[in-house]
């Protein structure tokens, strides 16, 4: 095997008892994998499981080829930016200061964030364009933006992975296309990305490929256009599209036949 | 202090020398030092437990302390046994509550901590009432309710040897991780994935806030309020971010309970107790709190 970025062999994972087992993947520094699978199919899980957050019920996980099973939270907070689905917390941080907590892995615990560190956390408020955002009460911008402040967070870890659950679920039409473009810039930068997502269509925007999460299993990981098929939506979501080509046909959109 | 102010021992009568140097002096800084380390064990605490409704004695140490000070007092032991045992019980209690919460392996351990916190306190507090009904209604029982309901009246020097140095000293892990208090308050699993060793961080935070308040609870008895509201109020003028909050915490504390306790004093022919006043005056200002605008308020 190529040396991956991100090697998942053989994962069973779920609270307790398993609610996904044997679940392969590899990832090369500079490629997008779209997740995509129906509700409670277990994305969220698989993801945490991938980051460490639940204890992995078998298999495991490698970056760079090393077993990160014994790694400190800091070791793998270098290497995973994690977004998670937006949950707005309890207390009137600033954006900056919430984006800034996104350094915490790069200094000791006792220290205060460095000028270096503020100047990162700036940037990648820059790169999502919501550096006006930055003396914001979190508690008080939306969903959307503080959805865009989650992803300049993870970027401001500066992380050779990055983990997305579900990015785009709270964004304005807009900025569901902003944020797809930003992660396959940011993958053309090197970054390894996972993201779970809805949208079928967002994986011909901007992922190299796609793994279909069906009954706790993911035995359908391919090119977008291989795995994106009338079939397989069929059989994962219960419903009857067309993948309808657009353009030059590189990309494809699904229509479900009930609108037609 | 007091020579910084221009006053030399010399030129004051002795008598008055007597009263700054042994009585008022020891019973203000007594003050400051209680209030300052309930305000900010309780705004370490809110962020912990990511509520700003917890107070210091959410894992029990109020409770642990008054079973502690309720039986020192009922086997007739001497102030300062009455003190130790309440300081070894606030932090005996919190001991128990982690042990058990960590024994139970759950999902979301901040709410097994305060679940656990609720009821071994009330455990504890069925404790107090039993030797409540126990104990000698002549003697004893008038000074467990005195000492339930919170005072500094007989706050004196050698309280003040004990008290200071275990504030300061508890202070120090707050103090340190500051910045690793931010990131609690997002939860464990987001504090995970930014990188932080929350059984550590949590570990540490509640040992230096259990220590001061066990402390205090100790000289002062139960004074409520302080610990949950003036958390608030820091949070109103600076902000959640815990490097500023800390610092505004201790220094409003401070002034909040030695403004009551010389209230305490002052206001009638007979001393108040401390923790009567104190919830005299936190309620309606919590409720103004809240009235403001539940966001506003934190």
């Amino acid at each position: 095997m190529v040396s991956a970025g991100l090697a998942v062999e053989a994962l069973s994972f779920g609270y307790g008892h398993a609610i996904g087992e044997g679940v392969s993947f590899a990832l090369a520094p500079g490629e997008v994998l779209c997740l995509l699978g129906p509700n409670g199919g277990g994305k969220t899980t698989l993801l945490k499981t991938v980051l460490g957050l639940i204890r992995a019920l078998a298999g495991r996980v490698r970056v760079n080829d090393e077993d990160i099973a014994a790694w400190s939270p800091r070791r793998r907070a270098l290497a995973f930016g994690y977004v998670p689905q937006s949950a707005p917390g309890q207390f009137s941080f600033t954006v900056a200061e919430m984006v800034l907590m996104g350094r915490s892995a790069h200094r000791g615990a006792f220290a205060a964030p460095s000028e270096h560190d503020r100047t990162v956390a700036d940037a990648a408020l820059a790169a999502l364009g919501i550096a006006a955002l930055a003396e914001r009460d979190w508690l008080r911008v939306s969903g959307g933006e503080r959805q865009l402040a989650l992803i300049a967070r993870a970027l401001a870890q500066e992380p050779r992975i990055l983990v997305l659950d579900e990015p785009t679920a709270n964004l304005d039409f807009g900025n569901q296309v902003r944020v797809l473009a930003e992660l396959k810039k940011l993958a053309g930068r090197g970054l390894a990305v996972v993201f779970a997502t809805h949208h079928p269509e967002q994986a011909f925007a901007c992922a190299d490929r796609v793994a279909l999460l069906h009954e706790g299993r993911l035995n359908l990981v391919g090119a977008p256009a291989e795995i994106i098929t009338p079939e397989t939506m069929r059989r994962v979501y219960g419903v009857e599209v067309d993948v309808v080509p657009v353009g030059d046909g590189r990309v494809k959109v699904c229509l479900p036949h009930s609108w037609r | 202090m007091l020579t910084a102010l221009g006053i030399k021992s010399g030129a004051v009568p002795e008598a008055a020398a007597t009263v700054i140097w042994q009585i008022r002096g020891p019973r203000i800084l007594g003050a400051m030092l209680v209030g300052a380390a309930l305000a900010s064990a309780g705004g370490a605490y809110q962020g912990l437990f990511r509520n700003p409704l917890v107070s210091p004695d959410i894992l029990g140490v109020s409770s642990g302390a008054a079973l502690g000070a309720v039986l020192g007092i009922f086997l007739s032991l001497p102030v300062l046994g009455i003190e130790a045992m309440s300081f070894a019980g606030g932090l005996a209690a919190v001991a128990l509550v982690y042990a058990v919460a960590s024994a139970v392996t759950g999902r979301d351990t901040v709410l097994l901590l305060v679940l656990t916190g609720v009821v071994i306190g009330a455990l504890l507090a069925s404790g107090v009432a039993l030797l409540k009904y126990l104990a000698d209604p002549q003697n004893q029982l008038p000074a467990i309710t005195f000492w339930l309901l919170g005072s500094l009246a007989s706050f004196n020097r050698e309280d003040l040897a004990v008290l200071a140095p275990t504030v300061l000293l508890a202070l120090v892990p707050l103090a340190l991780l500051r910045w690793r208090l931010d990131v609690m308050s997002l939860g464990d699993e987001e504090a995970t994935a930014l990188g932080v060793d929350v059984r550590l961080v949590r570990g540490a935070v509640v040992a230096g806030a259990t220590l001061m308040t066990a402390a205090a609870v100790a000289v002062s008895g139960i004074v409520g309020w302080v610990g949950l509201l003036v958390p608030h109020l820091a949070r109103l003028l600076v902000g959640p971010a815990f490097a500023r909050l800390l610092p505004m915490t201790v220094v409003l504390g401070a002034a909040f309970l030695l403004a009551v306790d010389t209230a305490a004093r002052m206001i009638g022919a007979v001393e108040i107790p401390l923790g009567v006043l104190t919830a005299i005056i936190g309620t309606p200002l919590f409720l103004f709190l809240l009235a403001r605008g539940r966001r506003a308020a934190w």
